[in-house]
């Protein structure tokens, strides 16, 4: 899972839908590909934009809850911690 | 010259639609005419256009129409999209009549828009535009 993380972020679309989602957590398909397009200037077409929810979610940075009728993606940054596990920021050193 | 008149969302129950259309988002009733078994020629209009664009609310008995709507149900996208002048007050008096938005009013820059669910398996925007 580790290294899924690197490349899951290692695209623009990507981490503007994280940024969404931590604007506002638990959107539908529609609603992200509408604030990529009037917020961020991004044309990825419905099936590109759920292409890069799949890569999010293989990373574990994004799941998918049902409810009812509903498919809501929602944000999950546990997976982050592995990287200043890793390379630990100064203001956070180890104790 | 070619004029838009009537625009359709295909719902559920024409009997519920109609009290959800008309009793919860405002629209008034137009036509109402009776089809072959239960199915009416059912249409609503805004009360600001009384003679304007009929939302006929449609019958959703054909086989296709389940999965479509689900389809997009579930991915979020709306059925229809209706003009509201100050989406903030919408929003406050439908959520406090139970009404269920899946989307809160959210800026989109030239637009504010919000989504809920019309209760008849559709999803309906509701869009202001800025400016």
């Amino acid at each position: 899972m580790a290294a899924d993380i690197y490349k899951a972020l290692a695209d623009a679309t990507r981490r503007a839908i994280l940024d969404e989602l931590q604007e506002r957590d638990g959107q539908s398909l529609f609603e992200l590909c509408t604030r990529l397009t009037m917020r961020h200037g991004l044309g990825s077409t419905r099936q590109a934009v759920s292409q890069h929810l799949d890569v999010l979610q293989e990373a574990g940075l994004v799941t998918v809850r049902r409810e009812g009728r509903y498919k809501f993606h929602h944000l999950d940054t546990g997976p982050l911690r592995e990287i200043t596990a890793r390379w630990p920021a100064p203001d956070q050193g180890e104790s | 010259m070619i004029h838009l008149t009537v625009t359709s969302v295909f719902v559920d129950d024409q009997s519920k639609a109609l009290d959800f259309y008309t009793g919860l988002l405002g629209f008034v009733p137009k036509n109402d005419i009776p089809l072959g078994g239960d199915d009416r020629w059912l249409t609503v209009v805004s009360p600001a256009a009384p003679d304007g664009v009929e939302l006929l609310l449609e019958p959703s008995s054909h086989p296709a129409v389940g999965p479509y709507k689900a389809a997009l149900v579930e991915d979020g996208i709306p059925a229809a999209s209706f003009g509201v002048d100050d989406l903030a007050a919408e929003y406050e008096r439908l959520t406090a009549l139970g009404v269920r938005f899946v989307q809160p009013p959210t800026d989109m820059g030239p637009v504010i828009v919000a989504t809920l669910d019309d209760t008849c398996g559709n999803l309906i925007q509701l869009a202001q535009h800025q400016g």
